[in-house]
């Protein structure tokens, strides 16, 4: 059954040379119309009465926080609305820009029930930040995070970029080390990628973005991992730390190969195993909403196989692996059984452990993720 | 139709092919000589009809030989019967061109008005005056800008020796000069000359093979008559046929009952191998032939070898029957099979040469669908062994131990490489770098050089030409033939992975540069080898001794730990993508090798 909803809020105040997400500047954007679409998009694939109770949503972007407060209210209470019913302890997230350092949005936040923030913070030099075209600096993040946690908010993740260009390991180190001194209680930790149709991947193509290399990179990525867990951060994910119950519940959903609605132009989505996409332009979405469509453009059926594969590569990103027990549930074979020969090879090049409960990767696995998630694809 | 009416006829018939330079303009005058002798409708007009395989397209050049009728009704009122027989326009398969050009009495030589002569159309008119044929010199491309067409027409004198006062001065691209060219044709090239009725000797200049019919041989009459039903021979194979099918391109292929002297065009006979029907040979009766067959038969020798490996050893069985596929097509393709420790099964292939071999290779990947391994070329050593016996080599794997050998001869090529004189010093550099004897330079006019080497085949086989028209801004063009066989300081190196010799990585190269070949290739190994998990020593060894030696470093990371919002889907894509890729690598021990690998061992980069 769904218990998650992911929420695509596709507007930014500017946009960041290494952004990929469906987003559009802001600015002229028929904002007011596409929360209409959205509100009636939540009605038509929502059915309250075999609803269960929704445990995570999490509303993303995009800026989420580029909604002005009238907007943000009227944005929220739809979801509240529509989305039910409401478990009593729903992990509530909202993506934050750090540029917004005024109460108000964030009193709006706290005030309709959101309960997580997620600050997308990325690096604390100047410098990367204005090479990544973010559109705020180190200092809001530290007034943002005091402003929030004023507020009530206590539940913060933050998310940091490695692998930038320009960055070097010692800037990489202090970013950790002015992550910790905020205090807040999970850290993502994202290795850049270089997507087409962003400004990065046009200056790459042309020979002009130098990005540190493997080397740099792996220490970046050691550091990060060794620090955080010297500070109490549980690795619980490849990328993703926090302090004990503060795992973020709304992205496991993805990692556990739950399903999720996904609401909004761009958002993706995973109903009756079937993965799908919704269309990404404004007008589009709009249209088909006001057609009386869902505004899927991609609808993909898993089939069974495809179904275990993404059920191991997902649920090999959890340092906890891959469930046994909830393996043979949903699929009634045993993960052992059927891919016994991938485990037996990956277990003797040290990047398994397999055990009675899970299968999990090693230190060293994780470092090498794709080269084990790739030897679970296409082989049932 | 009566000897008189043969005769008649034999009069109105003109045979010509187009002699010309890659990129000078060949297929573009094709096109508007077709177009003006009304052979296609404009409907049917497609860009360069002749080149009818989307390789040739791509490439621009012309690999199978195609031979057109044409009607031209001409100013003097008579119509003509025109046969263009187009010509392949590389050095690889001089023995083709040389071939078509005996079917003809005419050639039009065109010569760009911008670039002027190039070595290999200089090479293409030699063998037109050999086989005595009447030259219509073509001045092409004078819209161009940079056109210098008196400067053009003074070269095709000085250097050829023609009488270029007539010369035609023509855009094929603007249609200018068509008229004048036919015209030209009609006036200058002589009638075929032979007797209708003589014991009949058909010269085959080109076949290819169709599923349904056999081999299609494509003829030119140079004796007698042929008729459906007449009982033939294959004068070199002896081989006997009957005639199924016989017909001309117009380019359609359209039956007729007979063909006679002059005519051009085709014959089917229920013939089963390419090999039974080798260009140069001449067809006569069964009974009553003709006693000698026309001149200029030879067999056809490969002079470059590699080992053709499927990366997925499944496919061993779908790469032979690729290759029987087109050897019935192509007579001088040869194969046998061959084992690799490395690469497994595989097949040890002969080319005319390097372009002849790409083009094999790509035919199989595309129109097979096999994924290849093409180890790097080599060409045939006779190795002398001290023990008195002779050993013929033509895969590096094979050559015996040092302690064994006397003494490596390798074949040499005269090498005629035009340049402008700008780029003299480059050109020698690199034919220096090739090992190759400076013989002469012999200037063309006040600005193009002929310079004349001697060098190995081996050093000219990889990226010899790629090199030259790099380093003269493309102006170079390359001539070559081989001169025979000539003792060298021969070893070869063998390349270790993981500190395990890879037999298909062997090269032979000359003991004073296996140094700097050996730094080289490791280099490049280190380069083109992905990292893995484990350390990986690339060595380079002669014998026993190690001459250079590099690591790839192990992988440390490969995660995406990239935020991406519940798109799985795109994750899944990614993971298939990178999977795809090695499926791409032939694992070699337990290092995985990507394709490009086994050809770079020959790759010797410009800067080193």
């Amino acid at each position: 059954m769904v218990k998650a909803a992911y929420i695509h809020i596709p507007f930014c105040e500017q946009i960041c040379h290494y952004c990929d997400f469906n987003k559009f500047l802001l600015q002229g954007q028929p904002v007011d119309e596409y929360l209409d679409a959205m509100d009636l998009e939540m009605k038509r694939l929502v059915q309250s009465a075999d609803q269960e109770p929704i445990e995570t949503i999490y509303i993303g972007g995009g800026t989420p926080t580029a909604l002005n407060e009238e907007q943000l209210k009227r944005m929220l209470e739809s979801v509240k609305a529509n989305l039910k019913p409401i478990h009593p302890d729903v992990e509530f997230t909202v993506e934050a820009n750090p540029s917004v350092t005024d109460r108000n949005k964030l009193t709006v936040l706290k005030e309709a029930g959101v309960n997580r923030l997620s600050i997308g913070v990325q690096a604390f030099q100047d410098k990367l930040l204005t090479a990544l075209n973010r559109n705020h600096r180190q200092a809001d993040v530290w007034k943002m995070i005091a402003e929030a946690q004023s507020i009530g908010f206590e539940n913060i993740s933050i998310d940091l970029m490695f692998g930038l260009p320009g960055q070097t390991l010692d800037m990489f180190k202090q970013s950790v080390h002015h992550a910790l001194e905020l205090g807040v209680p999970h850290i993502s930790a994202y290795s850049l990628q270089v997507e087409k149709q962003t400004v990065f991947y046009i200056r790459d193509q042309k020979g002009q973005l130098t990005l540190p290399g493997e080397e740099q990179e792996s220490e970046m990525f050691e550091y990060l991992i060794s620090t955080l867990r010297a500070n109490g951060y549980q690795q619980y994910e490849i990328s993703n730390f926090g302090k004990p119950g503060y795992e973020s519940q709304h992205n496991l959903v993805y990692w556990k190969n739950d399903e999720y609605y996904g609401i909004g132009a761009g958002a993706h989505g995973y109903l009756a195993n079937h993965r799908y996409e919704n269309v990404k332009p404004l007008p589009h979405y709009i249209r088909k909403i006001k057609d009386g469509e869902l505004p899927q453009r991609l609808s993909n059926e898993l089939t069974e196989k495809e179904q275990m594969e993404e059920e191991v590569f997902l649920g090999l990103r959890k340092m906890s692996g891959v469930d046994k027990k909830v393996f043979l549930e949903r699929y009634n074979v045993q993960i052992d059984e059927i891919f016994a020969a991938q485990i037996e090879k990956l277990v003797a090049e040290g990047l398994l452990i397999n055990d009675a409960e899970s299968l999990r990767l090693t230190q060293k696995g994780v470092f090498l993720g794709n080269e084990v998630f790739q030897e679970f694809i296409g082989v049932i | 139709m009566s000897k008189n009416d043969k005769l008649e006829r034999q009069k109105r018939i003109r045979n010509f092919s187009i002699i010309a330079h890659i990129d000078h303009g060949k297929s573009t005058l094709a096109d508007r000589i077709l177009e003006k002798t009304s052979a296609l409708t404009q409907r049917e007009m497609k860009e360069q009809m002749l080149d009818a395989m989307d390789l040739e397209r791509e490439r621009g050049i012309t690999i199978k030989l195609n031979a057109v009728q044409l009607t031209y009704k001409a100013k003097d009122g008579e119509e003509y019967i025109f046969h263009l027989i187009d010509t392949p326009g590389h050095v690889d398969f001089s023995y083709e061109v040389s071939r078509s050009l005996a079917a003809c009495e005419g050639a039009l030589l065109i010569v760009d008005a911008a670039q002027g002569i190039e070595a290999q159309t200089l090479a293409n008119v030699y063998l037109a005056l050999e086989n005595d044929l009447e030259i219509i010199p073509v001045i092409n491309k004078i819209d161009l800008p940079s056109a210098e067409p008196e400067r053009v027409r003074k070269e095709i004198e000085d250097v050829i020796g023609l009488d270029a006062s007539d010369a035609v001065l023509a855009s094929a691209k603007a249609g200018i000069g068509i008229e004048d060219i036919l015209e030209q044709v009609v006036e200058k090239v002589p009638a075929p000359q032979g007797d209708p009725e003589g014991p009949l000797k058909a010269l085959i200049f080109d076949s290819l093979y169709d599923s349904y019919r056999g081999v299609v041989a494509y003829i030119q009459i140079k004796e007698g008559t042929v008729k459906v039903g007449d009982k033939i021979k294959m004068m070199a194979t002896g081989k006997e046929f009957e005639v199924n099918e016989i017909g001309v391109f117009t380019p359609k292929p359209v039956m007729k009952d007979e063909l006679t002297v002059g005519d051009v065009g085709f014959l089917t006979a229920s013939i089963k191998n390419v090999g039974d029907s080798r260009v140069g040979d001449t067809i006569t009766h069964a009974k009553k032939g003709a006693d000698t067959p026309l001149p200029g038969y030879r067999r056809m020798n490969p002079m470059v070898f590699c080992g053709l490996y499927p990366v997925d050893s499944n496919n061993y069985n779908d790469l032979r029957e690729a290759l029987e596929r087109l050897e019935l097509n192509d007579s001088s393709l040869q194969y046998e099979p061959e084992t690799s420790q490395a690469l497994g099964f595989g097949f040890r292939c002969g080319f005319l040469g390097l372009l002849h071999m790409e083009i094999i290779q790509e035919r199989i990947e595309r129109e097979f669908g096999i994924d290849l391994i093409t180890t790097a070329p080599s060409v045939i050593y006779n190795v002398h062994l001290t023990n008195g016996e002779t050993l013929v080599v033509d895969n590096p794997a094979n050559m015996p131990d040092p302690q064994s050998v006397d003494h490596v001869e390798e074949p040499y090529v005269k090498a005629s490489v035009m340049t402008p004189n700008d780029y003299v010093g480059p050109v020698m550099e690199i034919c220096q770098k090739k090992r190759g004897n400076f013989i002469t330079m012999e200037y063309m006019d006040d600005i193009r050089v002929n310079v004349i080497y001697e060098i190995p085949l081996s050093e000219i086989v990889y990226d010899f030409f790629d090199q030259l028209k790099s380093s003269t801004k493309g102006y170079a063009s390359l001539d070559y033939e081989l001169i025979g066989y000539r003792t060298s300081k021969l070893v070869k190196m063998d390349i270790l992975l993981n500190g395990e010799k890879i037999d298909a990585l062997s090269v032979i190269v000359h003991r004073d540069f296996a140094y700097d070949r050996g730094k080289a290739v490791v280099e490049k190994l280190r380069e083109l080898i992905p990292r893995h998990q484990f350390e990986i020593p690339v060595q380079a060894a002669i014998g026993q001794k190690i001459v250079a030696r590099t690591n790839i470093r192990a992988l440390r990371k490969n995660v995406l730990a990239k935020c991406y919002g519940g798109d799985i889907s795109r994750k899944r894509k990614l993971l298939e993508k990178q999977k795809e890729g090695k499926k791409r690598m032939k694992t070699v021990g337990n290092v995985e090798v990507p394709q490009e690998a086994f050809m770079s061992v020959l790759r010797m980069d410009s800067d080193d």
